[in-house]
C-alpha cells in the first residue's frame, strides 16, 4: 500500500513539471496557432537565471522565483519580437522551423558559456515527512503547490481579467480582434510572455528538485510536454493540466508495473491509443467551420 | 574582364589552396585527439585534452623522436566530437583522411569509440582509446580484434568481476540492486556484466530498473528498488546522473550502500554531489595519486603545475595511450601507417602511470588491475588494488 501511495507522489510531482511546462505550449498555440520549440530552451534558461541569480547575491526563494519568471517572460516577449512577428503570415511551417532554429541557437549559446554540468545551490532546508512509509520531502510539496498556484493564478487571469478576455478573443478570430480595436500585438507579446514566465519557473522548480543544470535539459522534457500538451488537446489551458498529469502517471505506473525498460515504449504508445479516440486530445475541440 | 578569365582565374586559386594543404612544410608528427569537449560529458574531454598537451610539451622539450635518424616533434590535432557518435565518426574521418594524423586518440565514451573505431580499421589508422571500456571498441561481431585499435583501459570483463568479487569480499554484500542508464552502451554492458559476476560469486541481484540518457527523474524506478530491500546499490551511469540518483535514493529512504565503476571517477562528480550523499560509496577506477609509482608523482607534479588540478584517470590513460604511440613509432622507427600498428601489435608490456599494461598474444585489450576508492567528505580516498 504504501509502495502505491509514493508512487502517486511521484507521479504527482513529474506531472506538476510537465504541466507548467505544456501550458506554455498550450497558451502560445491558442493565440497563433503556432508551436513554440523553443519554449524547452526557455525552460532551461529558467534554471541558469535562477543559478545566475544566486551566484550573484545569495537570495531567497520568494525573492528568486519571481526574478526568474519576470526575465524568462521578457525573454519570451523578445523571441515573439525578433523571431516570430516578422514571419506571422508566412506559411505556418515556416514558424515551426523558424521555433525549432531559435531553440538551437539559445541551447548552443548556453552551451559555449557553460559547457559544464553544474549544480544548483540548496535554497532549501532538506526535510523530509515520514508517515506509514512513505516519504515526502518539503521539496515535493513545494514543487506541487507552486505549480498548483501558478495555474490557478493563469487561470484566473484567462477568464477573469480583460488580458484573459483579450487572449481568449485573439483565439477565437485574430483579424476581428485587430478591427475591434484590442492592440493584437501587444496582447500576443503578453501571452508568449505569460507563457514564458511560467516554463522559467518550471525550471527554477525542476532545477531545485532535480540539482543537475545542463544546457540540454530542456528538450527531452519540453518535448514530453509538447506531447503531454497534445494529449490534454492544444490550445485548452485544463487540457494542458489534464494531459501532462496523465503522461506523468502514465510514466509512473508502466515503471510499477513492468520492468522499466519499457516505460517509454508503453507510456507513448497509450498516448497513441488516447489519439486514435480523441484525434484533437481530451479537452480540445475540433475547429468550427464557417460554410 | 569575360566570364572565361574569371573562371580560369579561380581554377588557378583553387589549384594553388590544394596545392598548399597537400604539402606539409615542417617535419612533425602529427596525432589526433578525438575528445568529448562539449556535449553529455565534457570533463573527459578536458582531462584528455589537457593529458595529451602535456606530454607533448614533455617529448618536445626534450628534443622530441628519433624517426628514421630525424629528430621530430610532436604535433596535436583536437577535434571535438560533441559527445555524439555522428560527430565523432566525421572527427575520425577528418583527422585521419585530412589531417593525416598518424595514429589516432580517442574518442573517451564508448557510444563514441565504436563507430569511430570502423573508420580506424577501414582507413588502416592507429587508433587508441584512452577510457572506452566496451568490447566492441576493439572487437568485431564475429568477436575477432580489430587489426588497428586498441586501448589503454581495462574492459568489463576484467573490471566487473573483481569488482563483484570486492563487494562480496570485502563489502559483505549479498543482495544487489541495479539501477542503469540502458541508452548508452557502457553502463548497459557494465550492469549486464556484473550482473553475471554477482550472481556467479554467491551473490544474489534483487532489482534491475533502467533509465533513458537526459532523465532526471528517478523516484519510480527507485521506489520499486526499496521494495526490494537490496543492501548494495549499483549504479553504472555517467557522472553527471549519479549525484542525482544517490540523493533521490536517500531522499526515499534507500540504505542500500552505493557502488560505481569508473565512469564516476570524475573530481565534478563529488562537486555536483554538494548534499554528500555519496559519502562512503564504493567504485573502481583506473588510477590513484595515492599509487606509489614514481611515475605518478612526475605526472602528478606537471599536471598540477600546468593546470592547477589534479589529473583524473582520464588523463592518466590518455598520457599511457599516447605513451603506447610513442612506443610504437619509435619500434617502427617510421611514419607509415601500417608499420606503426604492427609495431604496436608486437608491444608485449608497458609501464604507464596507471600501473603494468600485460598485452596477450593476439588480444588488444590490456589485462590490468582495477583500483577500489572510497568517497570521503568529498574526496576520493584509496582502498585497496584488486589484481586480476
Amino acid at each position: 500500500m504504501d509502495y502505491i501511495a509514493q508512487q502517486v507522489i511521484n507521479a504527482f510531482q513529474l506531472g506538476s513539471i510537465y504541466a507548467l511546462i505544456a501550458l506554455g505550449y498550450s497558451l502560445v498555440y491558442g493565440v497563433l496557432s503556432m508551436i513554440n520549440f523553443a519554449h524547452g530552451d526557455l525552460f532551461m534558461l529558467g534554471a541558469f537565471t535562477c543559478l545566475l541569480l544566486e551566484a550573484i547575491v545569495p537570495i531567497p526563494l520568494w525573492i528568486v522565483l519571481p526574478l526568474t519568471m519576470i526575465t524568462i517572460g521578457f525573454l519570451g516577449a523578445l523571441l515573439e519580437r525578433l523571431a516570430y512577428r516578422p514571419i506571422r503570415n508566412a506559411p505556418r511551417v515556416s514558424a515551426i522551423i523558424t521555433s525549432l532554429g531559435c531553440g538551437l541557437i539559445i541551447e548552443n549559446i548556453t552551451l559555449a558559456i557553460s559547457p559544464y554540468p553544474r549544480h544548483m545551490p540548496t535554497l532549501l532546508q532538506n526535510s523530509t515527512i515520514h508517515f506509514y512509509g512513505i516519504t515526502i520531502s518539503f521539496l515535493q510539496i513545494l514543487v506541487v503547490g507552486v505549480s498548483l498556484t501558478l495555474m490557478l493564478l493563469l487561470d484566473f487571469i484567462i477568464r477573469f481579467t480583460s488580458l484573459g478576455m483579450a487572449i481568449r478573443a485573439l483565439s477565437c478570430d485574430r483579424v476581428m480582434v485587430s478591427l475591434l480595436g484590442i492592440p493584437a500585438n501587444r496582447i500576443i507579446s503578453l501571452t508568449f510572455a505569460l507563457g514564458g514566465a511560467l516554463g522559467g519557473a518550471a525550471g527554477l522548480l525542476y532545477a531545485l528538485a532535480y540539482p543537475v543544470i545542463s544546457s540540454s535539459m530542456g528538450i527531452l522534457i519540453g518535448w514530453k510536454a509538447f506531447v503531454a500538451a497534445v494529449i490534454g488537446g492544444i490550445g485548452s489551458i485544463r487540457g494542458a493540466l489534464l494531459g501532462a498529469y496523465i503522461l506523468g502517471t502514465t510514466e509512473v505506473i508502466s515503471v510499477t508495473i513492468l520492468p522499466s525498460t519499457y516505460r517509454d515504449l508503453i507510456a507513448y504508445s497509450l498516448l497513441l491509443i488516447i489519439l486514435v479516440f480523441k484525434p484533437y486530445g481530451i479537452l480540445g475541440e475540433p475547429p468550427l467551420q464557417k460554410v | 574582364m569575360n566570364k572565361q578569365a574569371i573562371s580560369i582565374l579561380y581554377l588557378i586559386f583553387f589549384s594553388l589552396c590544394l596545392l598548399a594543404s597537400c604539402h606539409p612544410t615542417k617535419p612533425v608528427i602529427k596525432i589526433g585527439i578525438n575528445a568529448e569537449i562539449t556535449g553529455e560529458a565534457p570533463a573527459i574531454g578536458a582531462s584528455c585534452v589537457n593529458a595529451a598537451k602535456l606530454l607533448v610539451a614533455e617529448v618536445n622539450q626534450s628534443g622530441g623522436i628519433n624517426v628514421a635518424g630525424k629528430k621530430m616533434s610532436l604535433e596535436l590535432v583536437i577535434g571535438d566530437n560533441g559527445s555524439k557518435p555522428d560527430e565523432s565518426v566525421a572527427i575520425s574521418q577528418r583527422l585521419i583522411a585530412q589531417n593525416e594524423v598518424v595514429a589516432m586518440i580517442g574518442p573517451n565514451i564508448s557510444s563514441c569509440a565504436v563507430p569511430s573505431s570502423e573508420i580506424a580499421e577501414s582507413m588502416g589508422c592507429l587508433m587508441i582509446s584512452p577510457w572506452s571500456t566496451n568490447l566492441r571498441t576493439t572487437r568485431n561481431s564475429n568477436g575477432s580484434f580489430k587489426k588497428n585499435v586498441f586501448r589503454a583501459c581495462f574492459t568489463e570483463l576484467v573490471e566487473t568481476p573483481l569488482l563483484a568479487r570486492f563487494a562480496i569480499n570485502h563489502l559483505h554484500a549479498s543482495q544487489a540492486a541495479i539501477l542503469y542508464d540502458i541508452s548508452s552502451e557502457s553502463p548497459n554492458s557494465a550492469a549486464h556484466q556484473f550482473q553475471k559476476s554477482f550472481l556467479k560469486e554467491g551473490g544474489k541481484v534483487v532489482a534491475t530498473e533502467t533509465y533513458t540518457t537526459g532523465d532526471r527523474d528517478f523516484s519510480a524506478q527507485l521506489t520499486k528498488i526499496k521494495a526490494a530491500n537490496p543492501d548494495l546499490l549499483f549504479i553504472p551511469a555517467y557522472y553527471n546522473d549519479v549525484p542525482l540518483i544517490a540523493q533521490q535514493a536517500r531522499r526515499l529512504g534507500i540504505t542500500a550502500r552505493f557502488l560505481g565503476y569508473n565512469s564516476w571517477s570524475t573530481p565534478d562528480i563529488v562537486t555536483l554531489d554538494t548534499g554528500h550523499y555519496l559519502n562512503g560509496s564504493y567504485f573502481s577506477n583506473h588510477f590513484s595519486l595515492e599509487s606509489d609509482l614514481p611515475a605518478v608523482k612526475k605526472f602528478n607534479t606537471n599536471y598540477q603545475s600546468a593546470y592547477g588540478q589534479p589529473p583524473d584517470d582520464i588523463a592518466a590513460l590518455t598520457y599511457d595511450a599516447i605513451g603506447l604511440v610513442i612506443e610504437s613509432i619509435k619500434k617502427a622507427d617510421s611514419l607509415n601507417r601500417t608499420a606503426i600498428v604492427q609495431a604496436m601489435s608486437n608491444i608485449e608490456q608497458f609501464s604507464g602511470v596507471t600501473g603494468d599494461f600485460i598485452f596477450l598474444k593476439d588480444n588488444h585489450d590490456p589485462l590490468k588491475n582495477i583500483i577500489i576508492l572510497t568517497i570521503n567528505d568529498g574526496r576520493f580516498v584509496y582502498v585497496e588494488t584488486v589484481k586480476p
